[in-house]
């Protein structure tokens, strides 16, 4: 435990700004709700028709004068890619900053065993995710009920489990990669998410782009697609959470050969 | 059993050399230095020994335990004092302390404190706000403060000044008195020379040494200083001549007899004939790769 309180720690203040970050901006676009359900008939109108646009955000799906799915896109853009980038990014630095900043000789030379040091260290990254979501979970449904509005709890709470373990997928890839890297963590984390955002905007946009939707987790994070099925895709999360277990087993397998530079 | 223990030790980083066939013999309670200039293999060996890296051919054992299948087990009674000492930043010097400690599992408060206080290390200070010496001061007592059977130190003289210097190894001796061994990895001669009794020279990946300090200093080589006018023409066994104002110095390893007869011949004010130090020794061993002078 030594060690997940150790990296808590020094992931403390990057926890602090994505999480207040994240929460801010989805209180914020919960409270904007009312004053634009008023406006949303003719708003929904002009966003369901404009083509690939209208495809890549889902919105031919959902209709956004409602809070479900107002807030199916909304928290799918805020609490999905801001998510996706910090799970990304404190995952892909784990490893790989212990030789970048060059404190691998000091944890290495403790009588802590490699798997032991992984385990931990991948603890301490679910933990910042879980904790940073139950936060923003906490401050959605709050804030729904401030602003005086019946809360979709299914819905809400599919959306949010769904975005929480598309962050897992792509903690459990970038735990992978940090193994392998000596530095630039950083830029691989943020860009991997980017790409997986991107992948999924294609595979809206173009039916032959379908598959996509099973390399990236975004896929099965889709909010129209959750809110109008009311369940989550199975087979592309059976797909998702392969990719995570992957990504995890290749981090175990390098990190305990590896020459520690 | 020894200390450190291994057996053509070898390592090389892709086709880059690291260590070649590396066979040394530690005892316990020894205090063994380990001689070489940079890039020679000193911290190859080091961080091999320690599981930092894997060897590619070859076993060691450190305290009889082998040192790929039983790291942990070493790595809890050994401490090392790297070279270039790193810390999280963020922590103040306590904290590290009692970071290395809790990985260790152990509480070694008592010791830390009292290391402290000899170093004069500020425990409240933050660790990136720390000189590089200072910081030095902190890798000393991560390596001493858990009080381990074997001490690997890289280097630990650099950035320390004098009388900090004077005071780490008044530690390590009395350490080493109370049974500790040291293995003192160093390019500063003297430090070898004062404090250890065996070392090793490691030159290009290979031990081409290795023996007790006095051993290794021994020679038939003397340093001759002369003052005045000398003929020193045709004198086989000089080198490393230095002429300067009326001056001339050189290492002799020829026939005394003729060497004297030269002198007589002279003008000479003065002379001095002494032991070389172990550094003009040390150059030797580099220079002619290993042969006894």
């Amino acid at each position: 435990m030594t060690l997940v309180r150790h990296e808590l720690r020094q992931g403390w203040k990057s926890f602090a700004v994505w999480t207040a970050t994240i929460g801010f901006f989805v209180l914020i676009c919960v409270f904007l709700f009312p004053e634009m359900k008023s406006e949303m008939e003719g708003i929904s109108n002009l966003f369901a028709s404009m083509g690939a646009f209208t495809a890549a955000f889902g919105m031919d799906q959902l209709n956004f004068g409602t809070l479900t799915g107002f807030y199916a896109v909304e928290c799918g853009n805020i609490l999905g890619i801001g998510g996706a980038f910090f799970a990304a990014m404190t995952a892909a630095g784990i490893l790989a900053k212990e030789e970048k900043e060059r404190t691998a000789e000091f944890l290495l030379t403790h009588p802590v065993s490699r798997t032991r040091i992984l385990t931990e260290k991948l603890s301490s990254v679910i933990l910042q995710i879980v904790g940073m979501n139950v936060i923003v979970y906490g401050v959605a449904i709050g804030s729904m009920v401030l602003v005086g509005e019946e809360v979709p709890w299914k819905e809400v709470t599919l959306l949010h489990l769904a975005y929480f373990l598309l962050q897992l997928e792509l903690a459990g890839i970038c735990f992978g990669i940090s193994a392998y890297l000596r530095k630039g963590s950083l830029g691989i984390g943020l860009g991997l998410a980017a790409m997986m955002y991107f992948l999924n905007l294609i595979a809206n946009i173009s039916d032959k782009a379908e598959f996509l939707k099973y390399i990236t987790p975004f896929g099965y994070a889709e909010g129209s697609d959750i809110v109008s099925k009311g369940c989550l895709n199975g087979s592309m999360l059976l797909v998702g959470m392969l990719f995570m277990v992957l990504g995890i087993a290749a981090g175990y397998f390098r990190y305990c050969r590896k020459d520690i530079a | 059993m020894s200390a450190i223990h291994t057996n053509n030790l070898t390592k090389y980083y892709g086709k880059a050399r690291g260590i070649i066939d590396l066979n040394l013999r530690v005892e316990k309670g020894e205090f063994f230095g380990f001689i070489g200039p940079n890039g020679a293999g000193k911290s190859t060996t080091i961080r091999t020994l320690l599981g930092l890296i894997s060897p590619t051919s070859g076993q060691g054992t450190i305290l009889g335990m082998d040192i790929v299948k039983d790291k942990n087990d070493i790595l809890s009674r050994v401490g090392y004092l790297p070279s270039e000492a790193v810390f999280y930043s963020g922590l103040k010097v306590k904290e590290v302390l009692k970071l290395s400690a809790d990985l260790r599992k152990k509480d070694c408060s008592r010791e830390a404190e009292a290391l402290c206080e000899r170093l004069q290390l500020d425990g409240k200070r933050k660790v990136e706000e720390l000189s590089f010496g200072n910081r030095k001061k902190v890798a000393i007592v991560c390596a001493l403060q858990h009080c381990p059977e074997l001490v690997i130190l890289d280097e630990p003289t650099s950035g320390l000044d004098p009388l900090m210097q004077r005071e780490f190894f008044d530690i390590l001796r009395e350490r080493n008195s109370r049974g500790t061994t040291v293995f003192l990895s160093s390019h500063v001669l003297s430090e070898i020379q004062h404090n250890c009794t065996r070392a090793a020279i490691i030159r290009e990946g290979r031990i081409i040494a290795c023996d007790s300090v006095e051993e290794l200093s021994r020679t038939n080589a003397k340093r001759v200083t002369v003052h005045g006018n000398v003929d020193l023409k045709g004198l086989r066994g000089i080198r490393d001549l230095n002429q300067m104002n009326g001056v001339c110095s050189f290492l002799y390893s020829g026939e005394i007899k003729n060497l004297l007869q030269r002198l007589t011949e002279g003008t000479i004010s003065d002379l001095s004939v002494a032991e070389p130090n172990l550094e003009e020794i040390f150059m030797h061993y580099y220079e002619d790769g290993g042969e006894q002078a």
